[in-house]
């Protein structure tokens, strides 16, 4: 049977466990069609189970690897999995490779288990747009846990990743010293660091230069050629998280089941303390922003004839007049004027 | 839908360990401005018909050297027809000898490319299934 088009009947057979009719809604949801809206609104009163982790870190630190051990281990504890695996769109030819699956082969054949990648397709936040919607998809349809792999790199892969409830960065040895860990920004939003491929010569480095920075743990310093300990002050009985740091070979799965573990007790955290409350309402101030965003500016674009933005682009381009007069000049057209298409 | 992207899966079934021709061919339909979910060597009929599945593709290109083109596609043929698949289009490249090739088109297979082909070949063949005026890349640069 080929698949209706008609979101009504895409919901209820993804509902009833119908895995190409819950593709099929993801890619709607994607291609942000007029029915993109009626897919969140039906699925809405569905949702807000599912825990969202993001794991990001630098390419090559073996992300999907992880996700492909994580997911593995949370179908021994009993939960269904969706995996979200976002890639970069090419900017010059608006295709795209997506290879995460390759390191997710034995996940294959799982029914628990949804895996779908995602090109970045660029374009006005639209990335975070979809990937909220996709997240709000699996959720309905009862995947517990979804994890979401991006590139840490890049302001709106890293927002994707901030998003998520528990935020995992992926460190490995050996991609150059601590200065590039400090450039990526990513340290901030970590709620658990791993050492993936601790096995490789350098890994220790990789761990006490996080612990350094993150300035974790009594300290150990050479002084004069003793080693001494200095103890840090007590932490402050204010509950708040600490971010641990995990080692793991992810391609054995070694140290996989602490990630995991460290993944739920800070699921834990956020129920039992305001840090999830909080979190939560970051997420839909920032969905609301952008909705309110993309719905103002398709309002604006209806009200002006389509060649006007041309005709400031070139007024602009020869310096005539600056962008931000422009800008104001387009707004004041668009409330003077009755729409037109 | 305006912003519809055509996406494309590039598999490897069987045991013959040679990528080069997938990865070359996934490229190249990148850069024509397809999104291309990349799946590796040795996956199992069922294994490319799930992915194809689950990401919701236009197009599946199979890449395969082994010779066991005739255990295998005609096995991916039928899963997905039970899946109700069959509406999306199938390509077969690799090594396929001449007197193969109207087998695997009666099974469905809609295009077989040989070693010496034009990556460009592969994807006017696919814009011209598919309907498409001009190859995503082309379209993407004129809006």
């Amino acid at each position: 049977m080929h698949l209706p088009d008609a979101v009504d009947t895409l919901i209820s057979l993804a509902r009833e466990g119908d895995m190409r009719a819950l593709a099929r809604l993801i890619s709607v949801v994607e291609n942000d069609g007029t029915q993109a809206r009626q897919v969140v609104e039906r699925l809405f009163p569905h949702t807000g189970r599912a825990h969202i982790v993001g794991i990001t870190g630098a390419p090559g630190t073996g992300k999907s690897t992880l996700v492909n051990a994580m997911a593995r281990v949370y179908r021994q504890r009993g939960h269904r999995v969706g995996i979200i695996a976002i890639d970069p769109t090419s900017p010059f030819s608006g295709g795209a490779l997506l290879g995460d699956r390759v390191r997710m082969r034995d996940l294959v054949g799982d029914p628990g288990v949804f895996i779908r990648s995602m090109a970045t397709r660029g374009s006005l936040g639209g990335l975070a747009h979809a990937t909220d919607d996709v997240v709000l998809i699996l959720d309905a349809m009862g995947y517990e846990r979804i994890l979401i792999e991006t590139v840490g790199v890049g302001q709106a892969e890293v927002d994707i990743a901030a998003s998520a409830h528990t935020v995992i960065v992926v460190e490995a040895p050996g991609l150059g010293d601590d200065v590039q860990a400090i450039k990526a920004g990513v340290l901030e939003i970590a709620d658990i660091f791993v050492v993936n491929k601790a096995d490789r010569e350098g890994a220790d480095r990789t761990f006490l230069a996080l612990q350094t920075m993150l300035g974790l743990g009594p300290r150990r310093v050479q002084h004069h050629g003793r080693t001494m300990t200095v103890h840090e002050e007590a932490p402050a009985p204010d509950r708040a998280w600490t971010p641990p740091i995990l080692k793991t070979v992810a391609t054995r799965g070694e140290g996989v089941d602490a990630v995991v573990d460290a993944v739920e007790q800070h699921r834990e955290h956020l129920r039992t303390t305001h840090e999830g409350q909080r979190r939560e309402e970051i997420r839909i101030r920032r969905e609301l922003y952008r909705i309110l965003q993309d719905a103002l500016l398709s309002r604006l674009m209806e009200r002006l004839p389509p060649s006007s933005l041309d005709e400031v682009i070139q007024q602009v381009t020869s310096r005539s007049v600056d962008p931000y007069t422009a800008a104001q000049q387009l707004i004041a057209r668009a409330e003077t004027q009755p729409v037109t298409r | 839908m305006a912003n519809r992207k055509i996406r494309v899966l590039v598999a490897k079934p069987g045991l013959d360990g040679h990528d080069r021709g997938a990865k070359v061919v996934a490229r190249a339909l990148r850069d024509a401005g397809f999104e291309v979910i990349y799946t590796g060597i040795r996956q199992t009929p069922e294994a490319i018909v799930e992915a194809a599945a689950q990401e919701d593709v236009d197009v599946i290109g199979l890449s395969i050297l082994s010779g066991a083109h005739m255990a295998l596609v005609p096995k991916i043929m039928r899963l997905l027809k039970e899946r109700g698949m069959d509406d999306v289009l199938v390509l077969v490249g690799g090594i396929i000898p001449d007197e193969d090739v109207p087998k695997l088109k009666a099974l469905g297979v809609k295009g077989v490319f040989g070693p010496g082909t034009l990556t460009q070949d592969i994807i006017d063949f696919i814009c011209r299934e598919l309907g498409l005026e001009t190859m995503p890349a082309m379209a993407a640069a004129q809006s």
